[in-house]
């Protein structure tokens, strides 16, 4: 009754699952990883490496171009720009970070709980996410900032809420797929419990959906917290955040000084689409494999 | 009413119809060019049936792809497939929508070939339409006309319905008179009653058979079913690991097989007329063909009846009693191979 | 009417040591409503200790529906079910009543691509259905792992492997393996085998007869099969559109089918010699449109 013949053997990809996802993304997606990691570290380490002061300012230097150590010029109060980026880069990066990770458990516990206990249940779930909607990022962080002051943790906590029904949204369906697999069902007739069936189950076989949901998220809180920033609404100056230095440095522009802003803009656009990039490669992955 | 009238299957010129000579076929899988069927011959004359029997990884399927022109990209094919004379692998043009209406190919789920947004009547009338310029009204017509055959009343009020409101066993019979309306000489029918319930199966099947006649067509039946290939077909191939293992005349393809592969595929079924003590299973599983071992009989490992000379290299097709059989030992096991119906006894394990 | 398997069904009734009239899942009354539709109308039955019953009908017929109620996946419009004893008329409110449920009357599903978790082993995934029913250490878990793989048929490394690294009938076997995990009276095969290959199919269900034997497990078989239902249960009820037209000893049932219904069934099987009929379909022309 044994089977006396080898079976062909499904090869485990080397080095685990995370390095055989990251080989299926394709160059653009090792390229992507990549810029991410650099990212990563920077903002980890950032102020540590700048070699001068980010927030000292020198009015004497204002605006004065390229020189030597200082690859960047200084910006519109003195201050050494590579610095300013090198340091930034913590907010800069943290904030979306925030972001992503509240809408993603909030938005999955919703989704998972819609999708297990189905009916009424999920209507009213499903319309009140309807709801949330309606309001724009953006508009959510400015009543924040109205309400509770400006400064990042505001700015992050209102986005994380806009967000939250995107991601509820496209896991609810997911969710619905797993749940309606026989292997829950018989799960649910052995016993399990509704918690343990959703956790131990549910959330692992829509796992990569999660993970590419949150690249692409990142890439939009990072531009949208740029932007409330450049309001003046989240990071207050002077601290150093890549908003924060568009803002303040657009002055330049006109006069004939772009490189502090451009510089600052060119950092999150190569953030954004980097994490655009890898995430839409898992993303496609996420629906292949399926 | 453009009933085409061939010759019988009794009256048959021998030229085949369908000829598959030598085909073999790799596909890329895991990231190497594997062997998918391997040197299947095969021939259909003018009016006749042919059962193709497998289990999965056979080949059965691929084999009706290939025939259908439906092989995946960057599939690997040598070997030849001559339809009327004509080498199907290089027809083009006029001569691939001649060898479409020539060839009509029926699916196992019906729902997967059939648009779910465009009415029945579209369906039925577009290979009429645009391959062989019938006028609209004409082919609505001859449409309504062989919903009659198969056994669907009031064919003008399904023309205009959509296929989620037929039941599987009608969308199937839809799709037979779908592929009837061409005028084919050649019925591919892959698995088409596997999905459906038995006594649906049952009706499908007697219409099938009655229209093939009436018809005078031919028919590639495959199906993974021994006794339903022998219910409808004049002869049967079994197939294993990709390659052809038995061709015989159905009615004695059950109790007196040339293959030992096709005796253990008919004992392992249970029979609905006694329950025995248990069933003579085949152990181990079945074989696709590029898991098979190259140089010796592909069923060998599992077979009970495999002596050294089944491990010295590929048997041939040799040809016994009126069939083929591609066992090294065929001339000694000729009637022996199903030794429990001899003696009218359950099959012991 | 003498049965050929005559003998093999006496022993197995004998090994039932005469507790052979023990009900262990009765059924009565059983009705199903999904809005207009009603897709089981009053049917009863009984499974006896250490004997099988087949369930026998085509789609639309309401044998899944029912399984799906025994196991309290659905719930009753009306009847009762009582298993082990208790009644379980209507699905559990609490995972720890399910649990104890779980414990009496467990399911094997049709398809074996994906009833099983796609990225639990065949290891975990039984050491999780053990960890619910029994509190036992790991090593004994593990040595029950290796009793159940044994049992059903799958060596070491099939046990740890992916379920995309197994075949079909390996993953059935794995499907019944966890479901024997919870040490169940009554195993419900929905339509089990019939996703498989013949030669695969004949394995599973010898491997069906060997548990039933060292288990005394009482089966209850979906199937329309009806070949497979005369190889593995005692008993047959035929449905046919939500109502049980027939049933009785599967062997009666096979060999003198008294229904309208039944013998067409009966007569639909290709067998050798067989050649299929045009007849009247029971309401042809009439087909319903699709639910």
């Amino acid at each position: 009754m044994s089977t006396a013949i080898p079976l062909v053997t499904v090869q485990a990809p080397r080095g685990g699952r995370a390095v055989g996802l990251l080989r299926g993304t394709g160059a653009a997606g090792i390229a992507s990883a990549a810029v991410i990691l650099a990212a990563t570290v920077v903002a980890v380490v950032g102020p540590a490496l700048a070699p001068f002061s980010p927030t000292l300012p020198n009015l004497a230097l204002a605006f004065v171009g390229p020189t030597g150590a200082h690859l960047f010029g200084f910006d519109y109060e003195g201050r050494d720009v590579l610095s300013r980026l090198l340091a930034g880069a913590q907010s800069s990066m943290l904030g979306p970070l925030a972001v992503v990770i509240g809408a993603l458990v909030i938005g999955t516990l919703l989704a998972v709980i819609a999708a297990w206990r189905r009916g009424m249940v999920d209507a009213v779930i499903s319309s009140s996410l309807d709801i949330l909607f309606a309001f724009p990022g953006i508009l959510l962080a400015v009543l924040a900032a109205a309400v509770f002051g400006a400064g990042l943790p505001a700015a992050s906590i209102s986005l994380a809420i806009a967000y939250m029904p995107y991601v509820a949204r496209v896991l609810r369906g997911a969710a619905l797929k797993e749940r309606s697999q026989p292997y829950v069902a018989a799960l649910e007739v052995q016993g399990a419990s509704a918690t343990s069936i959703c956790l131990r189950h549910i959330v692992p076989n829509v796992m990569p959906l999660i993970v590419a949901q949150a690249t692409i998220l990142f890439g939009y809180a990072m531009v949208d917290l740029a932007a409330i920033s450049f309001l003046g609404l989240g990071v207050q100056p002077p601290a150093a955040n890549w908003g924060v230095m568009i803002s303040e440095n657009q002055v330049g522009i006109p006069q004939g000084y772009p490189l502090p802003a451009l510089a600052a803009g060119a950092c999150i656009v190569a953030i954004v689409i980097a994490f655009n990039v890898l995430g839409e490669r898992l993303f496609e992955q996420a629906q292949g494999a399926r | 009413m453009g009933r085409w009238v061939g010759p019988g299957s009794r009256e048959a010129s021998t030229a085949p119809l369908l000829e598959v000579d030598g085909l073999t076929v790799r596909l890329r899988v895991e990231g190497a060019q594997r062997a998918v069927l391997r040197d299947v011959s095969l021939a259909v004359r003018p009016g006749e049936a042919l059962g193709l029997v497998g289990e999965s990884g056979s080949g059965k399927s691929m084999t009706a792809r290939a025939i259908d022109r439906l092989l995946p990209r960057g599939a690997e094919v040598s070997g030849q497939i001559r339809f009327d004379g004509a080498d199907v692998m290089t027809l083009a043009g006029a001569g691939l929508r001649g060898y479409r209406n020539g060839v009509a190919m029926i699916f196992q789920d019906p729902r997967a070939h059939v648009n779910p947004v465009r009415r029945i009547g579209d369906f039925m009338t577009e290979a009429l339409r645009t391959n062989l310029d019938v006028p609209a009204g004409e082919a609505y017509r001859r449409a309504a006309d062989m919903l009659g055959q198969v056994g669907i009343d009031d064919g003008e009020r399904r023309l205009r319905q959509y296929p989620h409101e037929l039941s599987g066993g009608m969308l199937q019979r839809v799709m037979i008179a779908a592929a009837l309306l061409t005028e084919p000489k050649l019925l591919l029918a892959d698995e088409p009653t596997t999905a459906l319930d038995v006594t649906t199966q049952a009706e499908v099947m007697a219409i099938l058979d009655d229209l093939r006649r009436e018809f005078g067509l031919a028919m590639l039946f495959i199906t993974h079913d021994l006794e339903l290939a022998a219910a409808i077909c004049d002869r049967t191939a079994v197939m294993y690991a990709g390659q052809i293992v038995e061709v015989r005349e159905s009615a004695l393809l059950h109790d007196d097989p040339l293959h030992p592969y096709t005796a253990a595929l008919a004992a392992a079924r249970p029979d609905i007329a006694q329950t025995a003590h248990r069933l003579a299973a085949i152990p181990g599983r079945p074989l696709s063909a590029f898991e098979a071992p190259e140089d010796e009989c592909a069923f060998a490992p599992r077979c009970p009846h495999a002596r050294d000379i089944c491990r010295e290299a590929t048997p041939e097709l040799i040809g016994l009693d009126g069939g083929l059989s591609r066992c090294a030992r065929a001339a000694d096991l000729r009637g022996r191979l199903r030794p429990e119906l001899a003696e009218g006894g359950q099959s012991d394990d | 009417m003498t049965d050929p398997g005559g003998p093999q069904e006496a022993s197995r009734e004998h090994q039932a040591g005469g507790a052979g009239d023990q009900p262990v899942l009765e059924v009565s009354g059983l009705r199903k409503e999904f809005g207009d539709l009603v897709a089981v109308d009053g049917v009863s039955f009984t499974v006896r200790q250490a004997r099988s019953l087949a369930i026998v009908g085509e789609s639309g017929s309401g044998k899944t529906t029912i399984a799906r109620m025994i196991v309290g996946l659905e719930r009753p419009t009306a009847g009762t079910i009582t298993a082990c004893g208790r009644d379980r008329s209507s699905p559990a409110r609490s995972a720890r009543v399910r649990r104890r449920r779980g414990g009496e009357v467990q399911i094997v599903f049709q398809d074996p691509y994906t009833s099983l978790d796609p990225r639990q082993t065949a290891e975990a995934t039984i050491d999780e259905v053990l960890r619910l029913h029994h509190s036992l250490p790991a090593d004994r878990r593990r040595s029950r792992i290796a009793e159940l793989a044994a049992l059903v048929g799958l060596d070491e490394r099939q046990t740890r492997a992916l379920p995309r690294a197994l075949s079909g009938g390996q993953r059935q076997r794995v499907a019944i393996a966890r479901a024997l995990a919870a040490e169940p009276r009554v195993l419900i095969l929905d339509e089990s085998v019939a996703a498989l290959d013949v030669s695969i199919q004949a394995q599973v269900l010898n491997l069906l007869a060997d548990i039933r034997d060292s288990t005394s497990v009482s089966y209850v078989l979906i199937s329309h099969d009806l070949a497979v239902v005369r190889q593995l249960t005692d008993d047959a009820i035929v449905l046919h559109r939500g109502v049980v037209v027939e049933q009785g000893p599967t062997a009666s049932v096979l060999d003198a089918p008294q229904h309208e219904y039944t013998k067409r069934l009966r007569a639909s099987v290709p067998r050798p010699g067989w050649k299929p009929r045009r007849g009247a379909l029971l309401g042809a022309g009439k087909e319903p449109v699709q639910p």
